[in-house]
């Protein structure tokens, strides 16, 4: 037999059918939440449709849920009534449902792997771009429109044309303080945020396998970021280690037979991807990005680019246009901007281990008194976690705000939003204009760099600082 | 979804790369649970100042560009968020094709779903149709799906390109939903062969 990529071990496991140069695949998950979702509810009632497979179904709030209590009913009239017109339409159709009040809310994208849902080898999708996030597991995980919502709920299924491979090899190690955020803006920075557009994205090399499950999620997750379809990494001894005695993970006979498939998806030696991309795990150091994409990163021993110094007159009108926005001069080193907020949360990094590393730099140090500091934690069961280890208590003392799990400030549409012209770092994973609040500035670094940056009110590479790991 | 064949409209040029869809459709209008009424919104923090009078710089409040049904712009339009509120306020605003040299995969997809056509056009073709839209404020253009043509009524003949499986979709108004019912046979066979361990969750296996 030819030798096969991961992904096409995975995508030919769940062709339905073929028409017209697109696969029919079939969707071993689907995770759902408020936004993206009451518009395909209606159009099944409209048609009257039914959702094929409910016990394939999760839904969750985590969008425009209020993260500073835990109000009921809530406040904001239109929040509150998207929120209610999920728990209806979960009711309505048979479909399980995490709500505000539930111990499993949280991230679509925390809750999936956390309860042991999201599995290697599976086709997941979700009304979310993000969804890219499960293929740390060696998942197909990929975002939809609120159509292919529809689409699935009615059909358990989705049409796809087959995108091409690419492979990212990170090989080495990546120096102290040098996160798996910080390699994943290095190679945005690097491929840009159309180098992928077309293609599913593997991650391999010694670096891949050297991170947590934690670690692979936060670069599964920024895949979307370079345009790719979706991130994979092929699942190991990690994987499975973090899998075992999940909620839903299978057990016992069932656990070995799992286990078996799993060991049989990592891509083949010799199989080839439409593109190879080799990066150096050494040379990666702290990131932070400057403009309003999250390609215009750079180095926090760097300087902000005068966009006169850019080859491509595109891109030269892009940087003046975002430094504009951002209110940043050119030249400026990256260690002399100052923040106003910081922001430590977002399906990118707010999982337990990015809130340690958060809290080992907080640890007996306080926020600069010009900066107003939140930790928001994935999922509720993350909150919990971290109240268990005491790592709420580490930020309060050092003026955090610690909140109920949701997205809140990673896209403001809860009332946790920024001020015009305010300067945050953020965990999380969009700098578009607007994104955390109409004119508000946002650049995109590390949990580590982020908690630095809340007790030095500017940016600092942490590689000068001590902490304990 | 009505067929799209052939459509002839004012052309607006927006002239930037990696428009994302967080600008197409700002997150405070997703909140509604329609499909319908987003035209208002779109592009809202570049269309209207803080005060909220329109903004007199932004392309599309120029007077000769009211009615516009086809929107030129640059590469990898509707990169980021999956929100589909973006096409649903392109098409309510009244567009009906999009131009540029590439768009972003999950919003080409949104598109194809509410039958607005995103044409992919070379990257001098898309200058030269921008250039043209500008310095010829009402400029018209023709949009013909069939031949994948772009031509106006002076010399401009351009070809464009669209996934032949999206342009047949796009012809026939097909809708994904129907398609995928006529095949209840063979996903039912592929529920049959699925393997049992996979995780449901109505029956954790925890409890
Ligand atoms: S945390 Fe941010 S990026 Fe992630 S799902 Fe929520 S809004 Fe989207």
């Amino acid at each position: 037999m030819a030798p096969k990529t991961l992904f096409e071990k995975v995508w030919e496991a769940h062709v339905v059918d073929e028409a017209d140069g697109r696969a029919l695949l079939y969707v071993d998950l689907h995770l759902v939440h408020e936004v993206t979702s009451p518009q395909a509810f209606e159009g099944l009632r409209l048609t009257g449709r039914r959702v094929r497979r409910p016990d394939l179904t999760v839904a969750t709030v985590d969008h425009n849920v209020p993260t500073e209590s835990r109000p009921s009913p809530i406040l904001d009239a239109i929040a509150r009534r998207q929120v209610e017109a999920l728990r209806e339409n979960c009711e309505i159709f048979g479909v399980t449902y995490f709500g505000i009040e539930s111990d499993r809310q949280g991230i679509v994208h925390v809750i999936g792997p956390e309860l042991g849902l999201t599995q290697p080898g599976m086709v997941i999708v979700c009304g979310d771009s993000h969804t890219s996030t499960h293929g740390a597991f060696g998942a197909l995980a990929f975002g939809i429109g609120t159509s292919d919502v529809e689409h699935v709920l009615a059909t358990q299924c989705i049409w796809m044309k087959k995108p091409k491979t690419m492979e990212i090899r990170v090989e080495g190690q990546l120096p102290r303080g040098v996160t798996a955020k910080d390699l994943i803006l290095g190679i945005i920075g690097r491929i840009g945020v159309d180098g992928a557009v077309g293609h599913v994205v593997e991650y391999t090399g010694s670096a891949i396998r050297a991170l947590s499950m934690e670690g692979r999620m936060t670069v599964c997750n920024m895949s979307i970021e370079a345009g790719a379809r979706a991130g994979m990494i092929a699942p190991d001894a990690t994987t499975f280690a973090y899998l075992e005695s999940r909620p839903f993970a299978p057990r016992g006979r069932e656990w070995e037979r799992a286990l078996a498939y799993w060991q049989s998806l990592p891509t083949d030696p010799g199989a080839a991807y439409n593109k190879t991309v080799v990066i150096d795990a050494g040379t990666m150091e702290p990131y932070v990005t400057w403009g309003t994409r999250p390609d215009q990163v750079a180095p926090i021993t760097g300087r902000v680019p005068d966009p006169a110094s850019l080859a491509r007159p595109e891109d030269r009108a892009a940087a003046e246009r975002a430094l504009q926005y951002m209110g940043l001069e050119p030249g400026t080193p990256i260690q002399e901007i100052w923040v106003d907020r910081v922001f430590i949360g977002s399906c990118t990094n707010a999982r337990i281990e990015d809130l340690r590393a958060a809290a080992a730099v907080v640890r007996g140090r306080r926020v600069h008194p010009r900066v107003r500091a939140m930790v928001v934690p994935g999922s509720t069961q993350v909150k919990r976690q971290a109240e268990a280890e005491g790592l709420d208590r580490i930020f309060k003392e050092a003026g955090f705000e610690w909140r109920e799990s949701g997205c809140s400030m990673c896209l403001g549409m809860n009332p946790d939003i920024l001020r015009p012209g305010e300067r945050c770092a953020s965990t999380s994973n969009r700098n578009f204009e607007g994104r955390q609040g109409p004119g508000g500035r946002t650049h995109l670094v590390s949990p580590l760099m982020a908690a630095a940056a809340a007790i030095a009110g500017r940016f600092v590479d942490i590689r000068t600082w001590d902490w304990d790991e | 979804m009505e067929p799209f064949r052939r459509h002839t409209g004012i052309v607006v040029p927006l002239d930037r790369s990696h428009v994302d869809t967080d600008q197409i459709m700002p997150k405070q209008f997703l909140k509604r649970i329609e499909r319908t009424g987003y035209g208002e919104f779109l592009f809202f923090h570049w269309r209207y100042r803080p005060d909220g009078r329109p903004d007199p710089t932004f392309e599309l409040n120029g007077p000769a560009y009211q009615g516009a049904t086809i929107l030129a712009t640059g590469r990898n339009f509707g990169c980021g968020s999956s929100r589909e509120h973006a096409v649903w306020g392109l098409k309510d605003y009244g567009f009906r094709v999009l131009i540029a040299p590439s768009f972003a995969d999950i919003f080409f997809h949104n598109c194809i779903q509410n039958g607005l056509l995103p044409a992919v056009v070379t990257e001098e073709a898309a200058r030269a149709i921008i250039d043209r839209a500008r310095t010829q404020p009402g400029w018209r253009l023709t949009v013909d799906l069939e031949r994948q043509i772009l031509s106006d009524e002076a010399d401009l003949y351009i070809e464009f390109h669209i996934d032949p499986q999206a342009r047949e979709r796009l012809l026939n108004g097909w809708d994904d939903i129907d398609l995928t019912l006529l095949r209840e046979d063979r996903i039912r066979a592929y529920e049959r062969r699925r393997p049992k361990w996979l995780p449901r969750v109505s029956q954790p296996s925890g409890t």
